[in-house]
């Protein structure tokens, strides 16, 4: 699922700031757990730098440290995180922040039950104690053990490194540039007759992480990711009726500041301040069935929700159901090679690997290099997302298929001071083999509703029923948009919904949407997931309308 | 590292109680910060917490944690431009550095015409939240609450899951006109679902509390395997307008949210649910039945809050809404001044006032009605009305001619806790629950059963 903000600050394992302090201008942001300070001049920098000799001497200390107190299994992260906040509202810089956390987590496995501590102190008594405190904790949760943990087999990687593919650093980039660049884009909204308020916003992320496990694994990786946004609000004259636009054709990606130069926040904000002000005078909905056309822009939140989610295997076997839940994409004997989950066209992969996605990384936070595999073949079924824990649930199926029982790479864990789980790589649809784009299928339409941005979100926890908003709702008469609807959701049965589905775009249409906030897990963590996709058409999907009078 | 915030200096034993900040050491730490600010003025934010969790699942633990740290936030200001940054490196290097950072940051920004001046020394209330027992809860301890649910799960054939988080965490500010403050607390939640082997049955249960001893898990498995039990063979009703019981959970899921929509100065812009058509805000005017009484109390002594937010500045009993009439907004420092009245600003605590009807009653006057277990996945639709979806989960029951007849299919809602609260019928006894969604700790919060009609059903959900 996606977090609310506020689910996300009360649930941070790192130690949120004081009260609700966190002054963020868009609930994506809260996702980022991880601060970082480190000016451009590295002199200035005092904390270990990624590949620096004594973090990996840290990491294989403590892995060694684990195993003479009795672990079978170790693996250990170090892992410097830096953040840059910066928020705005019209002509004023509301936050601007700098943020580093720094520090390390140790997983072990004693006679087959998982333990796991972590410290901020980076020294090697720290670090030992640490070690010892998680081969302590497994102890004293084996007792409640029913069958012990077995991971699948790994190729060792003794020596890795990896990094974002970046072009501008954005913690290189001015301060005084980025405030400018913002307080510019709101000016150029704020010149829109009708807007009120605008808010606007940049965030950025640079992950040094080290990772060794006692299978002979040392990876060094330097992940970063960026994200600028704005809403622009217009507020009608009487005070009635306020309608917002974010800008969600400028999605969160795995990238530096260029990134944020591509978005051309100043050029686009006039534009997102108009379709605000539009919002106030669009028709509202009739309620009924319509058929749907739904830009990549807001299609990937419906993917992530409906398709991501339900194939994660430990839904599917039970271990998220006291919070994320369980799936309808279950058990994997009844439905690997035969759930139908939506028509041939249909073909579902993950990835850690496609360019600038939030997803990509050269390991996971087990040590696994990552596979592009599908998830969905010809509209079927053929697999689920897993960790080396899980892998070896579908022996049986890889059997079958010819396949080696392997982690697809799937672990995750947001910060240092949390443990690695399952979490879901990139999971794109594929695009069609037709060279179709979103106005091509707006044309082949002959009444029905256009979707564009994501927007409200909610699915149930088996993710069979949910309901989606948007940014901007148009009507579509006879191949044409013939005007702005407002107060538009849609409700689906996820199965039905997908095998609605008629026409998706071409390799020219595909994009890619996604989030810093895909919250799973107790304590909740936070993972951040792009979703590539063509636009798609779905027929005959039921359509509410929001709106109530207070 | 650290070694500076020890009085002692000898290394810890591995099972020493969870560790954070004293005050003394939070004191001399951010007055030690303090003074390596050269700006007009500095403040020192600390935030020191322990964390530890252990989650179940099938019937055994799946994985734990245990987490210490300590998060240093510095902001300054310059003139009247402000700038801020975070470590949780504590050696004097890495403190120095996180200060310069914080002036090199200011320094570069346009002035901020909303810049209120440092507050100076302050008098808070006293909020009792600490529980010592509690901070030195071990994750053994933690695995024999779990071994109550996981063996009667068993017992019963049924499959349980569930979370137990103990937080231990101290704040503390301090800043260049001398104020101090310092709050220290500890924070238990407790949830469990269980299922049938099958998976056609799911019932939850869950508590929250400061003290680790008053998580009871015999008590919540009981609870639990009972809905799971009772949630079998569930039907399809049509959605639409019903009748609801809400047992308290379920409560506090929504009311929170009218507590999270009250921004003043969002309502003075005219982009809330309390903006007054026409202009300003909806202070004074009744917006839900006169039985409703929903304030904040940090010193309530079944959920405590916090003394000072994020400024510094004392936090008191808020009345939000009184017998139905919105009594207060919360206004930060700026606008508070702007618009001349005195700052309120949330406490982290959340109370509403109770009735005298048992859940049993409520069931026994109802001809038709849903009674729900608890909500999920709650997200807004509409901040014009508060308006949100989620859907019902882990035990919906039909309510027909006074009583329980079966277990229903979950149905989606798109409703607001102020329609809910228009249409009250009648209110139960007080509680506190575990309200957030993820099974962390939340904001704790008190709230009654109730009976409400037309409660806006709109699609039924095929998940258990």
């Amino acid at each position: 699922m996606t977090s609310s903000r506020r689910e996300f600050l009360k649930s941070s394992a790192t130690v949120a700031a004081v009260g609700f302090a966190a002054n963020l201008a868009s609930p994506r942001f809260a996702g980022a757990a991880a601060p970082a300070s480190r000016f451009a001049e590295d002199a200035l920098r005092i904390a270990p730098t990624v590949g620096d000799p004594a973090i990996r001497a840290l990491v294989l200390s403590a892995i060694d440290d684990a195993k003479r107190a009795g672990a079978s299994y170790a693996d250990a992260r170090i892992s410097q995180n830096r953040s840059r906040t910066l928020a705005t509202r019209e002509r004023r810089v509301q936050n601007l922040s700098d943020n580093e956390t720094l520090g390390c987590g140790i997983r072990v496995l004693v006679d087959g039950t998982w333990g796991f501590a972590a410290t901020r102190e980076l020294t090697s008594d720290a670090i030992a104690r640490t070690a010892r405190l998680a081969v302590a904790q497994a102890k004293a949760n084996r007792r409640t053990q029913v069958a012990p943990v077995q991971l699948a087999p790994v190729t060792p990687t003794p020596n890795g490194t990896w990094s974002s593919p970046v072009r501008i650093d954005p913690f290189s980039v001015a301060i005084e540039d980025q405030v400018a660049l913002l307080i510019r884009a709101n000016e150029a909204a704020l010149g829109v007759a009708g807007v009120k308020f605008v808010n606007s916003a940049m965030f950025f992320l640079r992950e040094e992480k080290t990772f060794a496990s006692t299978d002979g694994t040392v990876t060094v990786q330097t992940i970063y990711r960026s994200q600028p946004s704005m809403t622009v609000t217009a507020v009608s004259s009487d005070n009635s009726d306020f309608q917002s636009r974010q800008s969600t054709d400028i999605q969160p990606h795995g990238l530096g500041y260029e990134h944020v130069l591509d978005g051309k926040l100043v050029e686009n904000a006039p534009r997102w301040g108009a379709e605000a002000v539009e919002k106030l005078k669009a028709k509202p909905v009739d309620v009924g069935r319509y058929d749907l056309v739904l830009h990549p822009s807001h299609l990937w939140l419906t993917i992530h929700e409906s398709v991501a989610h339900p194939t994660e295997l430990d839904r599917a076997l039970g271990y998220e159901a006291n919070y994320a839940g369980t799936s309808f994409v279950a058990p994997p004997q009844k439905v690997l090679g035969t759930l139908k989950f939506g028509p041939e066209i249909m073909n579902v992969q993950g990835n850690r690997n496609e360019a600038g996605s939030l997803g990509a990384i050269g390991w996971d936070d087990e040590g696994v290099a990552p596979e592009t595999f599908d998830i969905i073949r010809k509209g079927v079924v053929v697999d689920y997302q897993t960790t080396r824990e899980q892998a070896g649930e579908l022996a049986w199926w890889y059997a079958q298929q010819g396949k080696p029982v392997r982690s697809h790479g799937n672990s995750y864990a947001q910060s240092w001071a949390d443990v690695q789980f399952q979490r879901m790589p990139n999971v794109s649809l594929l695009p069609g083999d037709k060279d179709l784009m979103y106005e091509d299928l707006i044309a082949a339409t002959d009444r029905g509703i256009a979707i564009v941005g994501d927007g409200s979100f909610s699915i149930d926890q088996q993710r069979y029923n949910s309901q989606f908003g948007g940014q901007l709702f148009y009507e579509i008469r006879g191949g044409k948009i013939v005007g702005m609807l407002k107060d538009v959701a849609y409700q689906i049965r996820t199965p039905e919904f997908w095998n609605a589905m008629d026409m998706l775009g071409g390799k020219r249409s595909y994009e890619l949407g996604g989030a810093f906030g895909d919250g799973k897990g107790q304590p909740a963590q936070s993972n951040a997931v792009s979703h590539g996709c063509p636009p798609t058409r779905h027929r005959q999907i039921n359509v509410i309308n929001t709106g109530r009078k207070a | 590292m650290s070694h500076r915030l020890r009085a002692d200096s000898s290394p810890r034993s591995l099972l020493e109680p969870a560790r954070v900040l004293s005050q003394a050491e939070a004191e001399s730490l951010a007055k030690r910060i303090v003074g390596f600010s050269q700006a007009d003025s500095c403040r020192v934010s600390i935030a020191s917490a322990a964390r530890g969790n252990t989650r179940f699942a099938v019937n055994q633990v799946s994985t734990s944690g245990d987490n210490e740290d300590v998060s240093i936030r510095v902001r300054v200001t310059v003139g009247r431009k402000v700038g801020a940054a975070t470590t949780n490196r504590l050696d004097d290097a890495a403190l120095r550095q996180v200060v310069q950072t914080a002036e090199r940051i200011a320094r570069l920004q346009p002035d901020d015409p909303e810049l209120m001046p440092e507050l100076g020394p302050q008098q808070y209330v006293t909020v009792d939240a600490y529980h010592a027992a509690t901070a030195a809860a071990e994750p053994q301890q933690r695995a024999d609450i779990i071994r109550k649910v996981t063996e009667a799960s068993r017992a019963a054939g049924l499959t349980a899951t569930g979370y137990l988080e103990v937080v231990t965490s101290a704040n503390a500010i301090a800043n260049s006109a001398g104020l101090f403050a310092y709050h220290r607390s500890t924070d238990c939640a407790f949830t469990t679902t269980v299922r049938t082997t099958d998976g056609t049955g799911s019932g939850w249960a869950g508590a929250a509390a400061r003290d680790i001893g008053a998580i009871d898990g015999a008590a919540l498995a009981s609870i639990a395997i009972d809905k799971a039990r009772r949630s079998l063979n569930a039907v399809a009703i049509e959605p639409g307008r019903y009748t609801v019981v809400l047992e308290p959970t379920a409560v506090g899921n929504l009311v929170q949210l009218i507590a999270f929509a009250t921004n003043a100065r969002q309502a003075d812009e005219g982009r809330s649910f309390f903006s007054k058509p026409g202009g300003g805000t909806k202070i004074g005017l009744k917006v839900v039945d006169e039985r409703v009484n929903l304030r904040s109390d940090p010193q309530d002594p079944v959920t405590p809050g916090v003394p000072f937010d994020g400024d510094g500045l004392p936090t008191r009993k808020v009345d939000w809404i009184e017998n139905g009439i919105v009594r207060e907004l919360s206004y930060d420092r700026f606008w508070a001044s702007k618009k001349n009245v005195v700052p309120c600003v949330f406490p982290e605590s959340l109370q509403m006032a109770g009735g005298t009807q048992s859940v049993q009653d409520m069931i026994a006057s109802t001809e038709r009605g849903i009674l729900v277990t608890r909500f999920w996945y709650i997200r807004p639709v509409d901040p014009r009305t508060i308006l949100y979806t989620g859907l019902t989960r882990d035990g919906t029951f039909l309510i027909e001619r006074g009583r329980v007849t079966k277990a229903i299919k979950n149905l989606r809602f798109n409703e607001s806790p102020v329609f809910l609260l228009n249409n009250v019928e009648a209110l139960g006894a007080t509680q506190r629950v575990s309200a957030s969604e993820s099974g962390s700790a939340g904001v704790p919060i008190v709230v009654p059963a109730i009976k409400s009609r037309d409660f806006t059903f709109t699609s039924l959900s095929d998940a258990v």
